[in-house]
């Protein structure tokens, strides 16, 4: 089995669940009382990070680190709940989680945040991230982290990883039409940016959440301050779409009556 | 005068899929737009018939890649010759198609020519001689209107958010690019593409219809049971019988997890919504789903849309839906099936 460093990059989102609005400020566009909205793991980054521990328990020796560009005390509060799934150490920065900032800058500033982990080891290491977020939907951060650390085997949307005991590894990436591509690597290091992946959801583990506890406070502590300036990015405008249709609500009407209408309407 | 690369990719049997040409109708009216020039770039195993097929759009000239090295979809190889072509082009905009091969690259390749890049573009037009880009924030929450100062400018469009440009069938020259492939740019070896069996294909990216199965099928009905082997037969039989694609709300999926109930040939591939896909179709059904706002994200590009639910107050009667029929989508779609078998 491998030894591996894995090294998550995972950012924070508003809870899906809420209703977001936009607003025009003096740096550009943000959400409407965006400090106030409850915070998640972005889903994808969470998948990431949870196929990531669990390829360390498969392979023992192998540490998972988050990397986290998130508001400290946003930071905090999403870490909390985390800390209670997986086990993990975290490498926390200050700085927005907006949508609307530019990935490029928010890449670069996870690499420096990497290439500071004391005894990164590149041939050991594996950057997962999530393949796009809830947040910018872009899927653009994970290359540019993979770029700058000079790392040429990247994967994106990924939902398998099966490594072999001599480091190398198969990948099914997920393409058009519900299927995957399967690629093999020769080993670290790689990118991968992952889709949802096949874990469960792990129930909480108050003994993990000590432990990750233990690391995670004195991290988030010493957080690093961070700006995202976006530069050369302008918006011309952000707008809630019109959402409303007029629904029209079908009531007491025959079962055979409403398979005719539905068939009539698929037909035309 | 401004300068646009459409950047295309050909696919395995050498071919130009309909998001290359809806590219290169985005990028010609770009270039149109600022009174600027088109070329054009293809990389792949073999790129002559895709080059063929847009040939005659008006490009000034045709830049390629072609070569074993380049057939396959992976990142080391096709970012490369993506950048040896961008380079070529000395381009201020590259237009892209936005398919997961081109999208696994570009964000990578803008970096390496020191430009920008904007994915999951829906509109593009010119402003007061300046591109704007309409692309969707949170997860198809909110459209943003971005402009740039950067260039290159890479911008990669969704597929089917632009009309595909036809006629453009030529006989092409092409331009061959060199590339020097670094050291190690063949760790990874492509073994291929897996695919649910035949009968087990249910996402169908190209059908007129997005038939959307939610939880309520494998749910306790009026008579205190479930009938999940009922609901697959149902569901299955729809799906083939209309020719639409099949979707699913997160719940539906997660239930495998869950160790409940499962409809078999569903995976996370058909799930709709805030973490699933957000396909096109000009029209869908949702069936024993809900309509939460995070499932109902995943409707933004759902033209016409109904729903069937036996809650007269479930989220599709909320305004996202044009039709509610509050019935048993049991009994509906069982009769549907009837009609579009005899
Ligand atoms: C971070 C996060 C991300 C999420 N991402 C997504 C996502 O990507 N996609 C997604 O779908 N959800 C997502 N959700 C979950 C979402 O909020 C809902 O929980 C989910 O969509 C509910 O699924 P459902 O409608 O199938 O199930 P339910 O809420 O259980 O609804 C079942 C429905 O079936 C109806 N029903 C039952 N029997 C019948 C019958 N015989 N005939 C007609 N109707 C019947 C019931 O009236 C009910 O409305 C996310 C949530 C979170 C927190």
């Amino acid at each position: 089995m491998s030894e591996l460093q894995i090294v998550v990059c995972g950012g924070i989102v508003p809870d899906p669940l809420q209703t977001l609005a936009p607003q025009m400020g003096p740096t550009g566009p943000a959400l409407k009382n965006e400090m106030m909205l409850p915070a998640v793991l972005d889903p994808w980054a969470w998948h990431s990070l949870n196929e990531a521990a669990n390829l360390a328990k498969k392979n023992p020796g192998s540490k998972v680190t988050l990397v986290s560009l998130g508001p400290k005390a946003k930071l905090q509060q999403v870490m909390m709940t985390m800390a209670q799934k997986v086990p993990f150490e975290l490498v926390a920065l200050d700085g927005p989680a907006s949508g609307f900032t530019e990935s490029a800058e928010v890449a670069a500033l996870l690499a420096e945040a990497i290439e500071g982990i004391p005894g990164l080891d590149k041939s050991k290491l594996l950057v997962f991230g999530g393949w796009e977020s809830a947040s910018r939907g872009a899927g653009t951060t994970m290359q540019v982290v993979g770029e700058i650390l000079g790392i040429a085997d990247q994967f994106l949307a990924v939902d398998q990883i099966d490594v072999q005991a001599d480091g190398s590894f198969k990948v099914y990436e997920r393409v058009e039409g519900g299927k995957h591509q399967v690629s093999v690597c020769a080993g670290a290091p790689a990118v991968l940016g992952w889709a949802t992946g096949n874990l469960p959801e792990p129930p909480n583990n108050p003994q993990i959440g000590m432990m990750n506890m233990r690391t995670i406070m004195p991290s988030l502590q010493k957080a690093k301050p961070t700006q995202v300036k976006s530069e050369g990015l302008k918006f011309a405008s952000v707008e809630q779409p019109q959402q409303r249709r007029d629904t029209k609500i079908v009531k007491d009407m025959p079962a055979d009556q409403i398979a005719a209408e539905i068939v009539e309407w698929i037909r035309k | 005068m401004s300068k646009v690369l459409v950047l295309l990719h050909s696919e395995q049997d050498g071919s130009l899929a309909k998001s290359g040409l809806e590219a290169v109708g985005a990028a010609k009216s770009l270039a149109e737009g600022l009174g600027g020039s088109l070329v054009v770039g293809v990389f792949g195993g073999e790129i002559a018939s895709a080059a063929n097929a847009v040939a005659g759009c008006g490009a000034e000239k045709i830049l390629g890649v072609a070569g074993a090295d380049f057939a396959a979809s992976r990142y080391a190889t096709d970012a490369a010759a993506a950048e040896a072509i961008a380079k070529a082009a000395g381009a201020d905009y590259i237009v892209a198609p936005g398919t997961m091969r081109m999208n696994r690259v570009l964000a990578g390749v803008a970096y390496r020519l020191g430009g920008r890049v904007d994915s999951h573009v829906t509109g593009l037009a010119v402003e007061g001689g300046a591109p704007v880009v309409n692309r969707w924030y949170y997860r198809q929450r909110m459209m943003g209107r971005v402009q740039r100062d950067v260039r290159p400018w890479v911008i990669a469009i969704d597929p089917g958010a632009f009309a595909p440009l036809t006629g453009t069938e030529g006989t092409a020259s092409i331009e061959n690019v060199a590339v020097a492939l670094a050291d190690g740019s063949k760790r990874t070896s492509v073994e291929g593409i897996v695919a649910p069996a035949a009968d087990a294909q249910t996402i169908r990216p190209d059908a007129d219809l997005l038939f959307v199965a939610g939880a309520g099928w494998t749910k306790k009905q009026a008579d205190g049971q479930s009938h999940v082997k009922e609901a697959e037969e149902t569901i299955l039989g729809f799906v083939k019988g209309a020719g639409a694609s099949l979707g699913s709300s997160k719940s539906l999926v997660d239930q495998s997890g869950e160790g409940e109930a499962v409809l078999s040939f569903l995976t996370h591939l058909n799930q709709v919504g805030q973490t699933g896909a957000t396909p096109r179709h000009p029209k869908g059904l949702a069936s024993c789903c809900h309509g939460e706002e995070p499932h109902a994200v995943g409707w933004r590009f759902i033209t016409e849309r109904r729903a069937i639910n036996l809650d007269a107050n479930c989220g599709w009667a909320q305004g996202k839906a044009d039709v509610l029929y509050v019935a048993d989508a049991f009994a509906v779609m069982k009769k549907v099936n009837e009609l579009l078998t005899s």
